[in-house]
């Protein structure tokens, strides 16, 4: 008898526990996913940051009327879409970076875009061939130098690996996406042999170990560290705005590297829109808005990149650096040559910095 | 003469209850302990390992199935770096860990100085701040363009900082020191419980014949702490090895930060899962290692008796001397991240507030509390079949839930993500083929697949607790509680729930505290417009806006304070006979009254 009710009380044990455990999980999913899935949403997986996309997101929900949710994220994005396959919320991949919208595609997890608008908007060139994904806006990767210490006003990427500049050039990580892009550039154009030669001569140049971001560049050279910085065009402007950031910014100005030959290396950043999304139509309308010439109006004096929609000009900042000529090269070559680009990093064990 | 008679009877009666009662109570005893496994725990226990492992499993089965196979790059590239900077980073921490842990510990324990009580407090201090958080605020001070280098310069007349005998913030030498300056206190946590509970008599037999108090420091007390030391110096190895935050910020490519830049920058996911297991497998070598090291090695007291240990005071300047010195890991791994936290923090108050400081606050008590609750209920559970029954299943489940603590984050949030990821379109599949609905995602993208994590991550810091909590409660509780009528499931909460409550509520707020730090998994696996504090500092410094995630940084450590205290209060109360602990008193209370009502 005691034994029965022993058993019997393990078994209320038990299915006690078991009702608790899916309560939870039903709960933890009623609370927290139905707001996602819901119609009148749309799910956005982006790379760039949470102030840059704001305002873009604020001003859309405000026309539209379509809630956005986000989940940012400055890496690992494109994994997660492929670990949860169809199952996926996500509508939307926004990327700070072209490779990341190659790397979207051949991982499987884009869809291509019919859009009659963004194929008007956006010139051919700066969108993929079978519409996976759009560039939404370019920046220019420059050459940020010392105005005290460097008297030169032109340069060229080639020139940084010239023992001239020994301990004198910083730079962030080898393998950031933005360093890798400029290195598949280089091979691109020069072949890998000569590539990887210039790429050990940089290392060689670097006057700390490569780490932090693009702006701790430009603050090295306002410390006296280094002379010369690899960064992006638009950091100059959030630096000049930030006032801790603004003595770094006024001790440094812009070259535009190879501007006299085959032009300065651009990347862009873009949107895809993902396989499986469940609100696509939305997706696709908040792909649309962020190329209709407000959101790019946003996007050049707000964040100070250059728009890639037919008359909408730059910022006045952005104007006061000079004209950009741009690297002519196929943005789908970048793309083929990023892996290899990254193994040369490796390969010359860029990362552990000078003397090593 | 009646009298007595009676006497006599109930003297009888009673020898005859008594011998009853030692029967029952043998019978129990018996039942307590051969227990065949019951069904249900054993089916309980083995869904929670399953759980536990599978996402290591999945690292391993990606590890051995790359798509592109880039295992011969990595391991000639990449691989002689990782190492060399994986063993350096981990030795140099360890052993700074050790030397200052136990001595300050030693210094605390055996001798009396000024501040010496509130020292015992600050020492413990620096364990609330995480990793990544003091090595931002170390690279704020330190770097080329920060304060202390504007001010040495300045003060040396150097014009380029790189001629200053500054050492580079962002090199191996700053790690070792940035990562040991805030781990060190779980070797002075656990080398001061051990020397606490050292026997005086051991001490001072070493004092009669002829030792210094140092020797007796070298050749008696250091020998016995051993195994204790080497149990803090494995969390401050597995500390070390699990980092993330703080070793990107710090551009050293250990193991950790190359998994995820393998997966992540190199996209290569096989190649990362390889990385991975390597560094499992070597986690998994050390643990065993240390499991070895300790067997047998016990050491026991020469008599039941405890007295308060002699405290030999320094006198003057050395006793100054003393506090100086013991003063100083928490200045550096505490005082003074803390102060450049404050400065930040004072001075951007609304920038934070504006950039989602509130909402973090929200989302980070909601998602550790949760992580609290499950981590407990799980380790209850396999603590608590170990104590019912001897079944190898759960002895072995005790130490393999361990393991996950030992699995850096990285490599776990990648495990979970393809696990849950299949789990989810496995139960897609059925539920569309036979509701014709999709079920969308349970498990992956959702609050839970982080709950999970934290489960897996923080299994081992609950058990200790709660294991450690149940082997205090003697067997004979259980035995006298069954003798009484009571069933297994009113013993378990009638009389061990309530004994165990202290032990329960340590092991949530742990827990708690570790999950609020946790950066890696929660980065990879949070669902929509959801953010922690850890990750709202991690994104914002990120920006390089480190002025603006001090205030997120400064609610981490404040919350990871009342933990950290409350651990120290145990351990250097933990001298038996001299202060009881709470659990200890809350026993004989229960004892007692247990004894009045029968």
């Amino acid at each position: 008898m005691t034994t029965f009710v022993g058993a019997l009380l393990r078994l209320v044990h038990m299915t006690s526990t078991a009702i608790l455990t899916v309560a939870f999980f039903t709960i933890s999913n009623i609370v927290l996913t139905p707001a996602s899935w819901a119609d009148g949403n749309v799910n956005i997986y982006s790379y760039r940051e949470p102030t840059l996309v704001k305002p873009l997101v604020d001003a859309f929900q405000k026309e539209t009327g379509i809630k956005v949710n986000m989940i940012y994220a400055k890496s690992g994005l494109i994994e997660r879409l492929q670990a949860e396959g169809k199952n996926s919320p996500a509508d939307v991949l926004l990327t700070n970076e072209f490779g990341l919208l190659t790397q979207a595609k051949t991982g499987g997890v884009t869809q291509p875009i019919v859009s009659k608008t963004l194929s008007t908007a956006i010139p051919a060139k700066l969108r993929d061939s079978e519409n996976h994904w759009f560039a939404l806006t370019r920046r220019a990767r420059v050459i940020y130098a010392s105005k005290d210490r460097v008297k030169i006003d032109s340069i060229r990427y080639e020139d940084l690996a010239d023992p001239k500049w020994r301990g004198r050039v910083c730079t962030r990580s080898g393998q950031h996406t933005y360093n890798v892009a400029l290195i598949a550039s280089m091979i691109a154009h020069q072949g890998p042999d000569k590539a990887k030669s210039w790429l050990n001569g940089l290392k060689n140049n670097l006057a700390r170990k490569p780490a932090g971001g693009d702006r701790e560049g430009v603050r090295d050279i306002f410390a006296g560290v280094c002379d010369l910085a690899v960064g992006n065009s638009y950091y100059m402007a959030a630096m000049m705005r930030n006032p801790k950031q603004k003595p770094w910014a006024d001790a440094v100005k812009i070259l535009f590297p190879n501007a006299d030959g085959r032009g300065t290396h651009v990347n862009i950043s873009g949107a895809a829109l993902a396989a499986h999304a469940p609100h696509s139509a939305n997706g696709i309308r908040f792909i649309e808005f962020l190329a209709s010439k407000p959101a790019q109006k946003i996007y050049a004096e707000l964040i100070s990149e250059y728009p890639v929609v037919e008359g909408v000009e730059v910022s006045d900042i952005v104007k006061s650096w000079g004209a950009l000529k741009a690297d002519p090269l196929p943005l789908e070559k970048i793309g083929e040559l990023r892996s290899r680009a990254s193994r040369m990093v490796d390969e010359v064990n860029y990362n552990a910095g000078p003397n090593s | 003469m009646r009298f007595s008679g009676g006497i006599a009877r109930h003297k009888d009666r009673l020898s005859v209850l008594a011998h009853r009662g030692r029967q029952a109570l043998a019978r129990a005893r018996l039942r307590v302990s051969d227990d065949p496994a019951p069904l249900g725990w054993l089916i309980a226990v083995s869904t929670i390992l399953a759980i536990i492992l599978l996402p290591l499993l999945v690292i391993f089965y990606l590890a051995l199935t790359p798509t592109e196979n880039i295992w011969p790059h990595l391991s000639t590239t990449v691989l002689p770096n990782v190492l060399f900077d994986t063993l350096v980073l981990a030795l140099g921490v360890c052993t700074i860990s050790i030397c200052v842990g136990t001595s300050a510990a030693w210094l605390v324990t055996m001798y009396r100085f000024p501040g010496r009580a509130i020292v015992d407090y600050l020492l413990v201090l620096p364990l609330a701040m995480p990793t990544y958080i003091v090595a931002y605020c170390y690279v704020d001070l330190f770097d080329y363009a920060g304060p202390v280098h504007a001010m040495v310069d300045q003060l040396f007349g150097w014009k380029n900082p790189k001629q200053s005998w500054l050492p580079e913030v962002r090199s191996l030498p700053s790690a070792i020191f940035i990562l040991a300056s805030v781990l060190y206190p779980y070797v002075y946590l656990t080398a001061r419980a051990s020397f606490v509970q050292q026997s005086v008599c051991a001490l001072e037999v070493a004092r009669t014949l002829g030792r210094t108090s140092m020797g007796t420091f070298w050749s008696v007390a250091l020998p016995l702490a051993r195994p204790a030391i080497a149990a803090g110096t494995v969390l401050v190895l597995m500390e070390s090895l699990n980092d993330l935050g703080a070793v990107q910020h710090l551009g050293i490519d250990t193991f950790s930060a190359s998994i995820y830049a393998t997966w992540l920058q190199r996209s290569n996911l096989s190649g990362a899962a390889q990385l991975a297991s390597v560094l499992l497998v070597f986690i998994t070598l050390i643990l065993l290692l240390e499991r070895w090291a300790r067997r047998g090695a016990q050491s026991h007291h020469t008599t039941g008796r405890y007295r308060a240990i002699p405290l030999e005071r320094l006198e003057g300047w050395h006793g100054y001397v003393a506090l100086m010195l013991a003063a100083l890991p928490f200045l550096l791994g505490f005082a003074m991240p803390v102060l450049v936290l404050l400065q930040h923090a004072s001075e951007h108050v609304s920038e934070a507030l504006d950039s989602g400081f509130l909402k973090a606050v929200g989302d980070s008590l909601l998602v550790s509390s949760a992580g609290a609750i499950a981590t407990v209920a799980v380790a209850l559970t396999i603590a608590y079949a170990r104590r019912i029954s001897s079944h190898p299943t759960f002895k072995s489940a005790v130490w393999l839930s361990g393991l996950g603590y030992a699995a850096p984050g990285t490599v776990l949030a990648i495990g979970l993500l393809f696990s849950l990821g299949s789990v989810d379109s496995w139960i897609n599949t059925r539920s569309e083929s036979v509701l014709g609905i999709s079920s969308g995602q349970i498990f992956s993208g959702t609050v839970f697949a982080i709950i999970i994590a934290y489960v897996i991550r923080f299994c081992a810091v609950a058990m200790a607790n709660l294991d450690a909590g149940l082997q205090r409660i003697s067997p004979n509780l259980d035995a006298a509680a069954r003798a009484l009528g009571e069933t297994r499931l009113t013993t378990f909460w009638r009389v061990h729930v309530p004994l165990l409550l202290p032990a329960l509520g340590a092991a949530a707020l742990l827990v708690f505290v570790d999950s609020m730090k946790e950066l890696p998994a929660t980065l990879l696996l949070r669902p929509f417009n959801f953010e922690t504090l850890a990750t709202h500092v991690y994104d914002l410094v990120a920006l390089e806006q480190f002025e603006r995630a001090a205030l997120g940084s400064l609610a981490i450590v404040a919350v990871g304070i009342i933990p950290v205290l409350l651990l120290h209060q145990t351990v250097s109360s933990g001298r038996a006979g001299h202060t009881a602990t709470s659990i200890w008193k809350k026993q004989k209370r229960f004892a007692a009254t247990n004894a009045a009502h029968s």
